[in-house]
């Protein structure tokens, strides 16, 4: 049934992720990165691969994301996500239609899942890319990443091993805007697999208490070592709820245990991309900074006038945050009730 | 029980230096540290000798100054450390990697039998995660990433109970020995080590490995050579721009911050009207 299926031009593939049919943005947001690779890729096209169990109802939204065509691997036995099933499962899959390049989320299924294709293709795999491109000489892959904790970014090349793979972090490319009416072609194969043949299942799932999700937030608050105590994130809670956001954290400010690590951002943390970062009480190293530097409007709040965050910041306040939030409250209340 | 844990030493700073010409990473002269997850790695694979009895095998592959990571390793508990170095074994990618180690582990097991294969869920300086899931896959053994905590384990029924860290939540899957686990700290909180260990640490040598004994590695697949991928450039990133400085000192405290609210409000970034 895929036989009509042109073998000719370059597949530039994403792997969508679900789970209980949910998709994860970061699926969109590497079928926009896709899309420009293939603006420089004459005649390539871009598709989606889903797996997953009664999933097909997530193949329009990629349509409408830029997938001309969702190979779909629909089966019981891939209702939750595990590495062997699902890895083989698409290993057969570029197999049979060899993309030149595959991309995918840098979440934990992402990256467990790219590893092990990566390895049974015995292909060379990219993690955590920032930047996407196409080397406009070798036409090939140009993935680019932070090394070494973010102080040095590499652009990695895999000239000869096919596909080219890449990892990317959500929130680390723009969210593309969708075409409501586009469609395309669901190809469904096959898993022709048994589930005496798989060494591991899901006995439960004990889901997150708190359902913070800072990397989708339009505004964050962050606090550091700063804020000398767990009292400081109070206020700034305070100021998040005013703006309507929610609180981020550096990492000694979760490390001294002031604040969850679902908080933190940076190289260890989430890479977000709000609109607005508040950070109040942090000295904007590297570590940190590599997780919000997409941010539209950094305001950094800080008493040391040398404080590198200072450098990368829209806007600064140079002051103690223990002054300088409290009034930032007040004004923001001030200005929503019209005074 | 026999477990083998992968560990890596990598440098102590994120102050590094990089060779511009080769893209990899001048070692000489920077402090080294065993990867923080590997030392969670190698507690949980003692914490299980101590309840079950058995051998922790650490293995890594690295230029000879990795030998002092794996004699901590024996301070820590571990019974035999094996270093894997050639110079044909330089810059090799995850591809690579994962081929040496999964060699290495082949060999081990031939002659003794592995239960467990223990890794960090990433190694601080790649940060890439990948050999682990690598290793797994060319020993067509079971992948349990992220692992926090091991619910239950046993050797006899050769089944464990494992808690791994995914987005949604705890994740508890029931897996068939042997497996490989990738972990993260709360796996196993480090204890500190018994005299005992210090005392044989302080006289072991680990075992040394090279290219071609006592283990024959295809040179094809290692190195440079084994990698598919390669650096094609290096670069320190772009700066952002800096923008407007306002001292709480020179404009007073209200001003100050009704001035970067007005500048929030003029880059039209929030929904909250932020104009005055
Ligand atoms: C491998 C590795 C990974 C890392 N990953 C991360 C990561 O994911 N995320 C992360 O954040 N860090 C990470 N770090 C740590 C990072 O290097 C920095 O140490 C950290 O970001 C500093 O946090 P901070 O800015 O809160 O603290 P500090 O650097 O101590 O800065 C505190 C700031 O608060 C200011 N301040 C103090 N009192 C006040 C006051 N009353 N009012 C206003 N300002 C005040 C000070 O002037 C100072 O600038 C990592 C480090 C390594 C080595
Ligand atoms: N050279 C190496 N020698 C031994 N183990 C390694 C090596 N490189 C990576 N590992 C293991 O693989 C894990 C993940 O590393 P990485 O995929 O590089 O992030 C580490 O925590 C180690 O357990």
């Amino acid at each position: 049934m895929s036989e009509q299926v042109e073998t000719s031009s370059p597949r530039i593939w994403v792997f969508i992720e679900q789970e209980d049919g949910q998709p994860h943005p970061v699926s969109w947001e590497l079928l926009g990165a896709a899309q420009r690779l293939a603006n420089d890729l004459p005649g390539s096209v871009v598709e989606g691969v889903l797996l997953g169990h009664n999933v097909a109802g997530v193949a329009p939204q990629a349509f409408q994301y830029g997938a001309k065509r969702v190979y779909l691997i629909d089966d019981p036995i891939l209702e939750f996500y595990r590495t062997m099933p699902y890895g083989m499962g698409i290993s057969k899959l570029i197999t049979k239609y060899k993309p030149e390049i595959f991309l995918f989320g840098a979440t934990t299924l992402g990256r467990d899942l790219a590893g092990m294709i990566a390895t049974h293709m015995r292909t060379g795999l990219t993690a955590d890319c920032t930047e996407l491109a196409i080397d406009p000489k070798q036409k090939i892959l140009a993935a680019t990443r932070p090394t070494f904790g973010g102080n040095l970014m590499a652009t990695i090349l895999c000239r000869q091993h096919r596909p080219q793979m890449a990892t990317v972090r959500p929130r680390v490319l723009p969210m593309p805007d969708p075409i409501p009416d586009a469609t395309g072609e669901i190809i469904r194969e096959a898993l022709d697999m048994n589930e005496s043949d798989i060494p591991l299942r899901r006995l439960r799932l004990i889901p997150s208490e708190a359902k913070v999700n800072i990397e989708y937030a339009d505004v964050i608050v962050a606090g550091g070592r700063g804020l000398g105590g767990p009292h400081g994130f109070k206020l700034l809670g305070e100021l998040a709820d005013a703006l309507g956001g929610v609180v981020g954290a550096s990492r000694p400010a979760v490390d001294a245990g002031w604040m969850d690590y679902e908080h933190q951002v940076g190289q260890t943390g989430k890479t977000v991309r709000p609109k607005l970062y508040i950070a109040a009480g942090i000295s904007g190293a590297v570590q940190h900074t590599v997780g919000m530097s997409g941010t539209d409007f950094i305001l950094a709040i800080n008493s040391d006038p040398r404080a590198p965050i200072f450098q990368m910041a829209n806007a600064s306040i140079v002051g103690d945050l223990y002054e300088v939030i409290p009034e930032l409250i007040k004004q923001v209340k001030g200005m929503r009730n019209g005074h | 029980m026999h477990s083998v844990v992968a560990i890596k030493q990598v440098p102590d700073t994120t102050n590094v230096r990089i060779n511009p010409e080769t893209g990899t990473l001048i070692r000489d002269g920077v402090p080294t540290i065993i990867n923080p997850y590997d030392i969670h790695a190698v507690e949980m694979a003692v914490r299980l000798k101590e309840q079950f009895g058995g051998t922790v095998t650490v293995i890594t592959m690295g230029p000879p100054k990795a030998a002092e990571a794996l004699i901590e390793c024996v301070e820590q508990g571990a019974d035999r450390g094996i270093l894997i170095s050639d110079r044909r074994f330089g810059a090799a990618d995850t591809l690579a990697t994962s081929y040496v180690l999964a060699h290495a582990i082949e060999a081990i097991r031939a002659e003794h039998p592995v239960d467990l294969l223990l890794f960090g869920k990433q190694a601080i300086d790649g940060d890439t995660g990948q050999v682990g899931p690598g290793v797994a896959t060319r020993l067509n053994v079971p992948l349990v990433s992220y692992a926090i905590a091991v619910e239950s384990f046993d050797p006899v029924k050769r089944r464990a109970v494992i808690h791994r860290k995914i987005e949604q939540g705890v994740e508890v899957v029931e897996v068939s020995l042997p497996l490989l686990m990738t972990v993260e700290k709360e796996i196993a909180p480090v204890k500190r080590a018994p005299l005992s260990n210090m005392i044989k640490a302080a006289t072991y040598k680990p075992e040394m490995w090279s290219a071609d004994t006592p283990v024959q590695f295809d040179i094809t697949q290692v190195g440079i050579k084994g990698s598919p991928t390669i650096v094609g450039k290096a670069f320190t990133p772009p700066p952002r721009e800096a923008g407007a400085i306002l001292s709480v000192a020179e404009k007073g405290l209200r001003d100050a911050v009704a001035q970067a609210l007005t500048m929030i409000g003029q880059a039209h970034v929030v929904t909250v009207d932020l104009h005055v």
